[in-house]
């Protein structure tokens, strides 16, 4: 009980608090121009959390993600270009909501049902996370080498349409972990003499070049549509939620725990939270024939979920250092920096600053009722700022950011690396989250994996000689074996003319 | 541009093996089985698989080997993402001489110009721009930005 008023204490400072305005503010702005996303706003917080206590630097991420999450569907509504990918399953079905004159309903259910699915996807966070950990505490190296393995698995098999080029995209991230001298031999490999690569690639250059520099790429040499700002009186968007939240009781609550368990899962976050929850909610719908004609149930579902996802990705990135989503994988990399090293042993050693990122997580989603308001109301502003302004700024913004990290231009090589790298993986189909999560969890897949071996003396049955431990390998190799196994049981596919 | 997967698979296969050869000369942990190329030659022999299967599946499809997507068939279009290659590249190589608010501005300048701002409205804004986030950074962060030409009116 000390501890949650020491974290109040942490949280309800001027310095804290005005932080969080500030990162809110810059959460709804990046959220609602198009082509900036949530994680390329946390990738560009990161230089200036930098230098901010641990507290702070976390409180920033969270809320401008929260919010960013939110504003992305302000242009879905009223341009029909989505803010952020997250809003990009319901954004037709938003702008029909519009042009059929149903603005604020659409607006305001975008707004009331991303603060519900937001604080469901805490109180999970709340819940599950201190007990996770408490059973992680009994962890071996055998239950993390196969949760890891596990967590990428899913990154690879659940959240890509081509399992074999998200496997490429795995391995390439934990090619890229094991440059340098972070392994359990102390052996420099793959350096070439180089003295920057001893230490491996800086983490958080190289997501500032994945996130932000491969979007300016997009802008800059993607020819931009001319989409025009559907004009409309927007009155009070407040008007009529109690009588959708009575109607669709269930839709809320299956949106958030969808949203929460896909945010829980390594590789997935919002985007496919909502793409998923969209198509569960027509699925369910005793109406499915009005879904794309601009109605309000499925964007209730799928609004609640993208924003449930953004906690519920806290829960194995705080409790195993295994991020949910590509936002906690930057998160991780903060975490290390400010000296919480993710873990379960966090919550014994720093339960105070655990305590604090919860209170932060209701605070945000409480703050986006009014800010979010503000922030429709602003919307014809927002949406105003020129691009072809903004993307310059955000490159010498990045440049910054990137050298910021250890004073070293070598940052700013690795962040153009990875950008146009980035960009050419995306247009050939190959997803970035694995080669994250590879490049985030190689070194701790590796120590785990060698050390089991040691102990198993080899031999690969010692990896399932303790229960959590196989029954997570038992999952682990399912997965790897399912589309083999689905295959199998429709009977051969027929051969491609 | 998207490439034909027998291309990326051949590539990747090439990488396989290239790691494969590096990786011998890894030294052994003293009295261990499992040194430091164990997890490398897993990771090589994976590429390997995966090589294998992208090149076959594209041999079959029949594909040309290269696509270009419509943008890269436009000079404006091309000329822009190799334009914010090249300015990353100049501040990589300038900045240290000529210092962060000249390379700044400059970058911005031209970014601004190609993607058709205004010239007043560009230079008004990249010299702002370029402050705001010298100040922001160097002032209130403390990061060592280059001060290079300016060096003597620093402030």
């Amino acid at each position: 009980m000390a501890d949650v008023m020491t974290a109040f204490g942490l949280v309800f400072q001027p310095y804290v608090l005005l932080v969080i305005m500030a990162s809110a503010a810059f959460g709804l702005f990046v959220g609602a121009v198009p082509g900036l996303t949530a994680t390329m706003a946390t990738a560009l917080l990161v230089p200036v959390t930098f230098f901010m206590p641990p507290v702070p630097a976390i409180a920033s991420i969270v809320t401008a993600t929260a919010m960013a999450i939110f504003s992305g569907d302000i242009p879905g509504a009223l341009m029909r270009i989505p803010g952020t990918p997250a809003s990009a399953a319901y954004t037709d079905e938003s702008y029909a909501m519009t042009r059929k004159g149903q603005a604020e309903t659409v607006l305001g259910a975008d707004l009331v049902f991303s603060v519900i699915g937001g604080i469901f996807g805490t109180i999970v966070l709340v819940a599950a996370a201190p007990s996770l950990a408490e059973v992680a505490l009994k962890f071996s190296s055998f239950e993390y080498f196969w949760l890891v393995l596990l967590g990428l698995s899913s990154a690879v098999f659940i959240t890509t349409g081509d399992p074999v080029k998200g496997i490429v995209s795995l391995l390439m991230g934990l090619l890229i972990a094991s440059i340098g001298l972070d392994n359990p031999a102390g052996y420099p490999r793959f350096t070439f003499g180089s003295i920057e690569l001893l230490g491996s690639i800086g983490l958080i250059p190289m997501m500032i070049g994945m996130f932000a520099v491969s979007e300016i790429l997009r802008f800059v040499a993607e020819p931009q549509d001319k989409a025009e700002m559907f004009q409309t009186q927007i009155g009070n968007v407040f008007k009529g939620m109690w009588g959708l939240f009575k109607k669709y009781p269930v839709q809320t609550l299956r949106g958030s725990v969808l949203g929460t368990a896909i945010g829980a899962l390594p590789g997935a976050g919002a985007d496919i939270a909502a793409w998923m929850s969209y198509a569960m909610s027509k699925k369910f719908s005793k109406e499915p024939e009005k879904f794309g004609t601009g109605h309000v149930e499925g964007i209730v579902e799928a609004g609640a979920a993208n924003n449930s996802a953004l906690a519920g990705a806290w829960i194995p990135a705080l409790v195993f250092g295994i991020p949910g989503d590509s936002i906690t994988a930057i998160v991780i990399g903060v975490l290390y920096i400010k000296g919480m090293n993710p873990g379960p042993m966090i919550f014994i050693n720093n339960p105070e600053n655990i305590y604090a990122i919860f209170i932060v997580f209701f605070l945000a989603n409480v703050l986006m009722i009014p800010l979010g308001w503000m922030a429709i109301k602003a919307a014809k502003r927002i949406l105003d700022v020129p691009r072809n302004i903004l993307m310059p700024v955000i490159l010498l913004f990045c440049i910054v950011g990137a050298f910021a990290i250890n004073n070293d231009l070598f940052a700013i090589t690795v962040m153009l690396v990875f950008g146009v790298v980035a960009y050419f993986m995306e247009e050939n189909g190959y997803p970035v989250a694995p080669a994250i999560l590879g490049v985030i969890l190689g070194q701790m897949l590796e120590e785990n994996f060698i050390s089991s071996m040691i102990k198993a003396d080899g031999n690969l049955l010692g990896f399932f000689s303790r229960p959590i431990a196989a029954g997570l390998g038992a999952l682990t190799v399912t997965i790897w074996l399912w589309p083999l196994l689905s295959r199998l049981m429709r009977g051969r596919p027929a051969s491609p003319a | 541009m998207k490439f034909n997967d027998a291309l990326i698979g051949a590539a990747l296969f090439i990488l396989a093996v290239a790691i494969g050869v590096h990786i011998r000369g890894f030294p052994e942990m003293p009295g261990q089985k499992f040194g430091a190329a164990l997890f490398p030659g897993l990771i090589a022999a994976g590429l390997l698989v995966c090589g294998t299967m992208l090149f076959v599946r594209g041999v079959r499809s029949g594909d040309r080997l290269v696509v270009l997507v419509p943008w890269m068939r436009m000079p404006q279009q091309v000329a822009n993402f190799v334009l914010v290659c090249a300015l990353l590249l100049f501040y990589i190589f300038a900045s240290d001489a000529l210092g962060f608010i000249p390379s700044g501005f400059i970058i911005l300048m031209a970014l601004f110009l190609k993607l058709a701002v205004p010239p007043l409205r560009a230079t008004v804004v990249a010299i702002i721009a370029t402050l705001v986030i010298h100040a922001l950074f160097y002032k209130l962060l403390r990061v060592p930005l280059p001060w290079g030409v300016l060096q003597g009116v620093a402030w």
